[in-house]
């Protein structure tokens, strides 16, 4: 027959649709064993999603889309899924349908049917109809319809292979004799004004491709997108008169029969779907309380759901971080050996100068290690949201914030993105932000995606312990809470004041949400987003993070020395090299020591000294000494003099001090490279404004380098504030006894926790909020604006802290409760407003009546 | 003028019509909160706004603003 019915073009293309939560991503996933995000939280799919999979007679092009409750789009996800069945046109769109909840997915497959796509339907969550107690007869469906019908409980990866066959019958059968099929509703007393209306449109070629009935119908209801299509495919020279009849037909509509138009289509459709249904459908409900209405009795009961809510967060939290945060003493001895291993290739130290490609590999390496170790937070923080969004709850917490959140001018809806942009403690503002894109009301979309980055990222975290570590270790525990909640006091204060001010034009839409029925989460889908938001991260890792150390660190080892200055240090290095010499004139282990193995035995010494600083114990200790001996056996004995060698002694002492004379002078040229560099000139030509913060270049620079992602802030101090080779101190101590010498104080870190709460979103984000504002002026405004608001506040509180004479805790403990206050006070008097304009509304309804 | 904000939880009322226009009515519509639908309101949030709706099938949640621009019939009682 028609096998090659399809070899016109490339295979077939399949489309999955349906309305939110009705498991189209989990089809996707049983039809192409692809990775999906699946949750039970209406809009996660926010992109089309592609992937493939042969049967016998083919490749079939598949591709989930983002749930749409109707085809009239409603926020920028369900414009995505139609926009893409209206020019893609998909050989065969399989629509997934909620079998549970028929009655009113039935509305959208009414829709699909108007716009002329050859549908198969996908009864999916059978398992869930038939629990509620509810039969469906398929082929009276299936006839009544006259569609192909496939039962599936896409959550056990039941019905694949039935759906596939069902999917290539109907691509077979378009391709041999393409079907229109009959209109499926008849709207009555609209008919007249539909059928002008398709007279009007159907001599335009240019509509070519867009059902004629279909337009006509949302050009009646006043759908705005379908205004757009007939506006882009005609110009408005011929639009703007069809659009003109469209307006008159309505308004003779609704005055004849005093109705709307939408609310009349709707209610035709109601009556086709209650005659499929009527027969076919059997069952369902028994006004018994299901198990979803009875743990929301619980869950969402007035006293008991901000508990819950707290409980939640504080699980997560507990779980993910602290947890996490333990689970990486483990893993990271494996980053730290990968280390050594990497080290162990690159080409050795020299006496004063590294080749570049070591030190550039050590940086790069380094750079990569700290990222890498959060790995076990991230998998473990992105399980524990998979099961929020998983079970249901997620839906839940957004209604439980919704009031909050909106009166600061955001959306129930935000409550994800922020949550896994690190609400508390730990995230990461790129998937938060690309979370966004569920949020159908504009203008709270785009505080969210400003406000995200404000959250406690990881990368974030480090510099806090950090600061912590050296400045707070009295106040731990105090500065740890104030940290962690007061990104989300910042963030609300920050998206009020941007909905009042820049977003104040941008469009809004209500919070009108289905709360989904509670599932079991299932440990596959769990462990697959949990990976796959990971990966994103790894990815972020292997891309952007280590293109910008590339850039750091030659901005930080440019131009270089100068010739005189390295000449002079070159001096003083053989000078330290000839007094050595010297010293082992006359010693048995002259020929050991000195001529071309003088830089092995120096690098060795080091080596050596670390190891015995890093071993724990003294079996570890006895393990360093065997490895060394074997190592080397002829150096050994200089770094260990054998008890009664008395040139052995001596060689050592004069080794030492050979060895310190090196580091003395690399950690020299390593300050005097660092400050003419590039980037130290920027860092100190930024410290005429920097000043009144507190920040002197290094900071500068720490905080500049930052900007590539977070985590090189820490990175950067530490090698700012670097050891030397030998020196084991933490960078805590290091940096304490450095920047305590040049005055630094809790209130100067107080200034750097500020600033850096309130930094700019990392390199990674702000593409992402290019990707999700779809401009560059966005892009631009999140990174100068939080700049500006950062230094301002952070110099706001150093300045006046440092007249007031106040310590750090004295600072952070005024800031905090200072925000606190502004928070209610603008939560409060936003009530009061809203409350007013309600009551001005009302009173002009009443006089309107 | 009776409005779906003026349903106290465990109240059941049936849809009128809407006041609201464009693009919320037709989420409205596409959530399946049609005139002559009987809709039940379950409960408010803590702080006392969105609420949640029960209709045939599904569990909807909106803000009582919007709650306002939904006409309803007088509470029907339950036939049991
Ligand atoms: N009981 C049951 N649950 C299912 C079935 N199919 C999917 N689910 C669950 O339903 C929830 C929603 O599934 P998704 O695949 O994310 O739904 P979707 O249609 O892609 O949702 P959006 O992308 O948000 O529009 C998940 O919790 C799934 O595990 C099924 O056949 N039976
Ligand atoms: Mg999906």
């Amino acid at each position: 027959m028609s096998e090659h019915a399809s070899s016109g073009h490339q295979g077939v293309l399949v489309a999955l649709a349906g309305q939110q939560n009705a498991g189209k991503s989990t089809l996707f996933n049983v039809l192409t064993g692809a990775r999906q995000h699946v949750a039970n939280y209406p809009g996660v799919t926010v992109d089309k999603k592609y992937g493939q999979y042969a049967d016998d007679a083919g490749t079939v092009h598949t591709v989930d889309l983002p749930g749409t409750y109707s085809l009239t789009s409603f926020s920028l996800e369900e414009r995505v899924a139609r926009e893409f069945l209206l020019d893609e046109r998909p050989d065969v769109t399989v629509n997934v349908v909620d079998a549970s909840n028929l009655r009113r997915s039935l509305h959208l497959t009414l829709q699909l049917l108007e716009l002329e796509l050859p549908t198969v339907l996908a009864l999916n969550m059978m398992d869930v109809a038939e629990s509620n107690g509810v039969r469906i007869d398929k082929t009276a469906l299936a006839e009544r319809l006259g569609l192909p019908v496939v039962a599936t409980v896409g959550r056990k990866g039941e019905g694949r292979e039935p759906l596939r066959a069902a999917i290539r019958a109907e691509a077979t059968r378009q391709a041999a004799a393409p079907t229109a099929p009959p209109p499926p509703v008849r709207y009555g007393a609209l008919e007249p004004a539909i059928v002008q209306l398709i007279a009007r449109t159907a001599p335009q070629a240019g509509l070519d491709g867009v059902p004629r009935r279909w337009l006509a119908l949302q050009l009646l209801q006043g759908d705005a997108a379908a205004a757009q299509v007939l506006e882009k495919r005609l110009g408005s020279e011929l639009a703007g008169p069809i659009r003109e009849d469209a307006r008159r037909f309505i308004e003779a509509f609704e005055s004849a029969e005093g109705i709307e138009v939408s609310d009349h289509v709707v209610a035709c459709r109601d009556r086709v779907v209650e005659t499929l249904l009527d027969g076919a459908v059997i069952g369902a409900d028994d006004g018994r309380p299901s198990v979803t209405d009875r743990i929301d009795r619980v869950v969402l009961n007035r006293w008991a759901a901000p508990l819950f809510l707290v409980a939640t967060v504080f699980a997560i939290y507990q779980v993910s971080i602290v947890w996490g945060y333990e689970l990486t003493t483990y893993t990271w001895p494996f980053l730290a050996k990968l280390r050594e291993l990497i080290a162990g290739v690159l080409p050795s130290a020299n006496f004063l100068v590294d080749p570049y490609s070591r030190s550039l590999g050590l940086w790069l390496v380094d750079s990569a290690n700290t990222l890498l170790n959060y790995v076990p937070i991230f998998l473990i923080l992105f399980a524990a949201i998979a099961i929020i969004e998983d079970s249901g709850y997620m839906a839940r917490i957004a209604f439980i914030l919704d009031k909050i959140l909106h009166r600061f001018g955001l959306h129930g809806q935000s409550t994800l993105p922020l949550i896994l942009g690190g609400v508390f403690a730990g995230g990461c503002a790129v998937p938060g932000v690309m979370a966004t894109k569920g949020i159908p009301d504009t203008r709270a979309r785009f505080a969210t995606i400003l406000t995200v980055p404000f959250m406690n990222c990881l990368a974030k975290v480090p510099l806090y312990t950090l600061l912590l570590g050296i400045f707070f270790v009295e106040h731990k525990s105090l500065m740890m809470f104030y940290i962690s909640t007061m990104t989300i006091i910042f963030a609300l204060l920050v998206a009020k004041l941007l909905t009042k001010t820049v977003l104040r034009g941008q469009e809004t839409s209500p919070f009108v949400m289905e709360l989904p029925q509670y599932h079991l989460p299932t440990v596959s889908g769990v462990l697959r987003r949990s990976f796959e938001r990971t990966w994103q991260y790894i990815q972020k890792v292997g891309t952007v993070v280590l293109a910008v150390a590339v850039v750091v660190f030659a901005l930080l080892h440019l131009p270089g020395l100068s010739a005189e200055s390295k000449a002079g240090y070159e001096e003083r290095g053989q000078a330290a090299v000839a007094q050595f010499e010297a010293a082992l004139a006359e010693n048995s282990y002259r020929d050991v020591a000195l001529g071309d193995n003088l830089v092995p035995l120096v690098n060795y010494f080091t080596d050596y000294k670390r190891a015995k600083l890093n071993a724990a114990g003294a079996a570890a200790s006895q393990r360093v000494a065997e490895k060394f001996e074997t190592r080397n056996p002829d150096f050994y004995p200089l770094v260990k003099p054998p008890a009664g060698d008395r040139d052995a002694k001596r060689a050592w002492g004069a080794l030492r001090k050979l060895a310190a004379a090196r580091q003395t002078l690399r950690r020299e040229m390593r300050e005097e490279r660092i400050t003419t560099s590039i980037l130290g000139s920027i860092g100190r030509g930024l410290e005429p404004v920097t000043q009144f913060a507190g920040f002197d270049w290094k900071i500068n620079v720490a905080l500049l380098s930052s900007f590539a992602a977070r985590e090189s802030s820490v990175a950067t101090l530490g090698v700012l504030f670097q050891q030397d080779d030998d020196q084991n101190a933490t960078l805590e101590e290091r940096m304490g006894a450095e920047t305590r010498a040049g005055g630094a104080t809790g209130l100067l870190a107080v200034s750097m926790l500020l600033f850096f709460a309130l930094y700019p979103p990392c390199l990674a984000t702000t593409i992402m909020v290019k990707v999700q504002t779809g401009s560059y002026k966005w892009m631009l405004f999140s990174i100068v604006f939080p700049t500006f608001l950062g230094l301002g506040v952070a110099s706001a509180v150093y300045s006046i802290g440092t007249a007031a004479g106040a310590s750090g805790i004295t600072a952070m403990s005024a800031v905090y409760w200072g925000a606190f206050a502004l928070l209610l006070l603008v939560g409060l008097l936003s009530e009061r407003q809203a409350g007013r304009r309600l009551r001005a509304r009302l009173s002009q309804a009443g006089a309107d009546a | 003028m009776k409005t779906l904000n003026d349903v106290q939880p465990g109240g059941r009322v049936r849809i009128r019509r809407h006041l609201s226009t464009g693009a919320v009515r037709q989420r409205l519509l596409d959530l399946g909160l049609m005139p002559n639908v009987l809709v039940t309101v379950v409960r408010s949030a803590p702080l006392n706004d969105p609420i949640e709706v029960k209709l045939d099938a599904s569990n909807v949640s909106l803000r009582r603003r919007e709650a306002r621009t939904i006409e309803v019939s007088a509470e029907e009682t339950d036939h049991v």
